[in-house]
């Protein structure tokens, strides 16, 4: 068998990480393959001019988590890079009214003093302490986890600085930030506020990847990851990036080419090619061989290790532990092309008892809009999932992408992007063609509860189920983080106790993907943790910086 | 969720109840956002007239961006007792004290007055929101904690005329209330609480009304003040007198503890010059145990005034070729001051202060380097290169009339 085995690393999917980790390794000098299997590159983080003139963020949809240090290595904002601010979070309710959340403290706090003036001083207390958690915790995304079963001389080096980080914290920080690693975000929410909008809004933040409806234990740690991000210097913030989120994977893909990396699309890698407990290169689908001294996948554990790799190269326990990995799909996507700008009763100024000023509701179509009314109704949409239903009233998290970005659609013309929870992968009876459109419709029907003649205005709508985005993406089951959020699941464990340094249990064959530390959201952080830890064990230094 | 109150305005910038008066005026739109209400900054391309009514005739700003707490029934007492550092309980009815208040670490969270209204009634100022806080502090007692920050509007009347003013206005039947004293006086009609305060070290006053009723209080004190030079001030005037008064401003002198992100911008009372204002023997009260403690040791710090020496401050322009730039204002950012080569403090507030015609600041420093007479330099920027300015630590208040404290009849 001929191998050619000209390249250094062959990186199977092009998605945001395994292009970062192609740009890093590049940098580096190496000879770099990006191995996309379909016809353009950004994995779940594309842009689609799925109808004519409407372009959508197909599936992942807003950026915070994008480590800042790779828009410096890499420099992003050369290669096309802009993210625009995202700035409220709106949340529609029956009968008219809504709560919003704005950029600015001094209106966020009267909006919240409507409900309960104690819970609008709670809040910039409550952002205060997330800020300072999330300041904490952010070593840890740059972090390479430690092996704590044979933690060697670097091992304890970043347990110590970790533990540095933390000593930081007082005891009552100390003490919430356990309360977030094991309560869940409805609970630890209601321990700070007694707005239910405020908390289900908030709480949708614990939710949003997981399986896991609001008073899930262990949901609070998800709402923490939404503080990580940075925007700016900013923790907390979100923003959109221009051309949507396919233009997060153009530039790093363009940076990465400019390196010198070589990136092939429609090139689907069938199986990692191994000999002798090494990884040696790659199969392509029809049978094309490729050599490399290193290969790293960019795909979900399930497909790094059980589809693309002989199970017989891996430890029994190896294969149990990945088969034990929870990557549970929980949601869907619906995006519209629409001829105007929906009307959300809320934003009119008639049947509400607070009336927005155009200038205002012109705002808050530019932010996000959670549809989120209360826990409870969070808590239900869960429970048709938990038994195998869509949800009939589901939780959604929208925004307008054209509103921020004219160019998303045609003048006067708009694209809303919906991210639908809970779609579950496992659905009674599996997906179908009337399923899906079945969802969409409860999708739309639910939607125009709160924004009455939007069916009007829909020229287009597209609808991803979880079965939609394992087929078009290859996320499997659907699960847009590569694995759930859960604290069982990050860090040390993710995803794999002992496996956590993105090496894997075969030689010269790592993890890119989201599936490894620390976790999705269009972050970066496991291709740039893993690329870097390519050349440590190739011993090629970090290259031009 | 129905019966919420309408609030068209949940916006960044509220007007506050007298921008219908105070709108118009502000010819330059040089707003300001105050605790999220527009709040001129000067009301003319240049401040200076409005400073300098508040040194010699009388000036009037609006202060309703405060935000105000209303502390009823017989719990009330001792619920600012237990929250202020200073001993509330011998406040008498018809007067006011200055107080911070501080967290658990008693590291100061806010300061502010506390006018008591009645036997069991109290009005506080603060800052920051505080609501949440009082509240979680009230439990327990017998005490209802209102927020009537929006629903009570203010003004002060602050300058060596400003009783004159108030007298025309229809204040004279009842005479000036004492230094810290508080009384009532209808003016235009609206039932209005005077108290003999302010944040400008001057003679003055500060007015409190119902929100609907403030702007006939405004106008009338405009007629009244007519023949007196009064004078509608913003928050540029209003800076230069507080900092020569030293006086302290949250955020700008000092972060409030439950906003600091690290030990080191946390300040307690008797590092701020506060001392004074601390009554260990109260029975308890918020930060009570850590201040007792403080008392035990030497402080870190000090809240000082300075002096910038006029010659050194000469020699490094004209080094550059240029005079001495005077800051135009009130310069809020941190200037560092050094004992020869070390850094030993800051000064978080500095001014060019035209009634004294001495360029002066507020400054954290190190205690050894405290005591007033001791030279420092301080670095600023002199044609974009850092240079250092001699400084000397100086006797606080800066600026102390005797009409501060007067009672003019």
């Amino acid at each position: 068998m001929s191998i050619r085995g000209d390249h250094d690393a062959v990186i199977v999917g092009g998605g945001h990480n395994g292009l970062v980790s192609a740009a890093y390794l590049a940098r580096a000098g190496l000879k770099v393959l990006v191995l996309e299997r379909r016809h353009l590159v950004g994995g779940a983080a594309v842009t689609q001019e799925v109808f004519p003139g409407f372009r959508y963020s197909v599936a992942s949809y807003v950026v915070s988590l994008l480590r800042p240090e790779i828009i410096r290595d890499l420099r992003l904002p050369e290669h096309g890079l802009d993210i625009l601010p995202l700035e409220s979070t709106l949340t529609p309710l029956p009968g008219g009214d809504s709560l919003a959340r704005w950029s600015d403290p001094d209106q966020t706090r009267r909006e919240i003093a409507r409900w309960s003036p104690r819970d609008a001083d709670a809040y910039a207390d409550f952002s205060r302490c997330m800020y300072k958690l999330a300041w904490a915790l952010k070593p840890l995304l740059s972090a390479v986890p430690p092996n704590p079963l044979r933690p060697g001389v670097r091992d304890a080096k970043t347990i110590r600085e970790l533990a540095r980080a933390v000593r930081g914290l007082d005891e009552a920080d100390f003490e919430r930030l356990f309360k977030l690693t094991t309560m869940s975000a409805a609970d630890f929410l209601s321990e700070w506020f007694e707005t239910g909008p405020l908390i289900a809004t908030m709480s949708a933040s614990g939710i949003i990847g997981t399986f896991a409806g609001p008073r899930t234990p262990g949901t609070a740690y998800v709402l923490l990851h939404h503080y990580l991000g940075e925007i700016d210097g900013v923790f907390r913030a979100w923003g959109f990036a221009r051309g949507g989120n396919g233009a997060v994977s153009e530039s790093i893909a363009s940076a990465a080419r400019s390196l010198g990396a070589e990136i092939r699309t429609s090139a689907p890698v069938e199986q990692v090619i191994t000999s002798g407990g090494r990884a040696r290169g790659v199969v392509l689908e029809g049978g094309e061989e490729i050599g490399a001294r290193v290969v790293l996948s960019g795909l979900d554990p399930k497909r790094t290790f059980l589809q693309l790799l002989d199970q017989s190269d891996l430890p029994g326990e190896f294969v149990k532990s990945i088969q034990r990995f929870r990557i549970r799909g929980s949601s869907g996507k619906v995006n519209l092309a629409l001829s105007e700008l929906p009307r959300f009763t809320c934003l009119a100024g008639a049947g509400g008892s607070l009336t927005r000023t155009p200038g205002e509701a012109e705002t808050l179509l530019r932010g996000a809009i959670s549809i989120s009314p209360s826990v409870d109704y969070l808590e239900r949409a869960y429970d048709d999932a938990k038994y195998g239903r869509f949800s009939r009233r589901p939780f959604m998290d929208i925004v307008i992408p054209s509103m921020i970005d004219p160019t998303m659609a045609p003048p006067g013309k708009h694209v809303m992007s919906v991210f639908v929870q809970y779609a579950p992968f496992a659905l009674d009876g599996g997906w179908n063609r009337v399923k899906r459109d079945a969802f969409g419709d409860a999708v739309i029907d639910t939607l125009a509860e709160f924004a009455p003649g939007l069916r009007d205005i829909i020229l287009h709508r597209q609808v991803m189920t979880p079965l939609d985005m394992q087929q078009q993406m290859g996320l499997t089951e659907g699960n847009i983080f590569h694995g759930e959020l859960t604290l069982q699941q990050l860090f040390l464990f993710r995803p794999v106790t002992g496996w956590a340094n993105f090496r894997t249990p075969v030689r010269g064959y790592y993890q890119c993907g989201s599936g490894a530390h620390p976790g999705g959201g269009v972050c970066g952080a496991p291709g740039r943790l893993a690329a870097l830890e390519v050349l440590r064990d190739l011993k090629v230094r970090r290259g031009r910086p | 969720m129905s019966n919420l109150p309408d609030r068209s305005g949940v916006s960044a910038a509220l007007p506050t109840p007298l921008h219908s008066r105070t709108g118009p005026l502000c010819r330059t739109s040089n707003w300001r956002r105050w605790s999220g209400f527009l709040a001129a900054d000067s009301y003319e391309p240049s401040h200076h007239r409005e400073y300098h009514a508040v040194r010699a005739a009388a000036a009037l700003f609006d202060i309703s961006p405060l935000f105000k707490y209303r502390l009823t029934g017989p719990g009330a007492r001792a619920l600012a007792d237990r929250m202020l550092t200073r001993d509330v309980t011998r406040l008498a009815t018809g007067r006011v004290l200055y107080s911070p208040w501080c967290d658990a670490r008693g590291k100061i969270r806010d300061d502010g007055t506390l006018q008591r209204l009645g036997e069991d009634d109290y009005r506080l100022t603060s800052a920051e929101p505080t609501l949440g806080w009082i509240t979680d502090l009230a439990r327990g007692l017998d005490v209802s904690v209102s927020d009537e920050s929006e629903g009570t509007a203010a003004l002060a009347l602050q300058g060596p005329l400003s009783w004159k003013v108030l007298a025309a206005a229809g204040a004279r039947a009842i005479g000036s209330p004492r230094y810290f004293g508080l009384t009532r006086a209808p003016l235009g009609g609206v039932e209005t609480w005077i108290s003999r305060t302010g944040y400008t070290g001057d003679l003055g006053y500060e007015l409190w009304m119902p929100a609907d009723g403030a702007c006939a209080v405004w106008d009338t004190l405009i007629e009244a003040g007519r023949d007196f030079g009064i004078a509608p001030a913003g928050l540029a005037a209003l800076d230069i007198a507080r900092i020569e008064a030293a006086l302290p401003l949250v955020h700008t002198d000092y972060v409030p503890a439950h906003e600091a992100l690290i030990g080191a911008q946390r300040s307690s009372p008797f590092e701020m010059g506060l001392g004074w204002a601390v009554d260990l023997d109260k029975p308890a009260f918020v930060g009570k145990e850590a201040l007792r403690a403080e008392t035990g040791e030497p402080p870190r710090w000090r809240f000082c005034g300075i002096a910038v020496d006029w010659d050194s401050l000469e020699r490094v322009f004209s080094r550059a070729g240029l005079p001495p730039l005077l800051p135009h204002g009130a310069v809020r950012s941190s200037a560092p001051l050094f004992h020869k080569s070390r850094q030993v403090g800051y000064a978080s507030s500095r001014t060019w202060s035209p009634v004294l015609k001495s360029y002066i600041g507020l400054a954290h420093i190190e205690a050894s380097h405290g005591p007033v007479g001791t030279n420092l330099e301080m670095q600023i920027t002199v044609e974009h290169r850092p240079a250092r300015v001699g400084v000397r630590v100086v006797k606080t208040p800066f600026f102390n009339p005797r009409r501060k404290r007067a009672t003019p009849a």
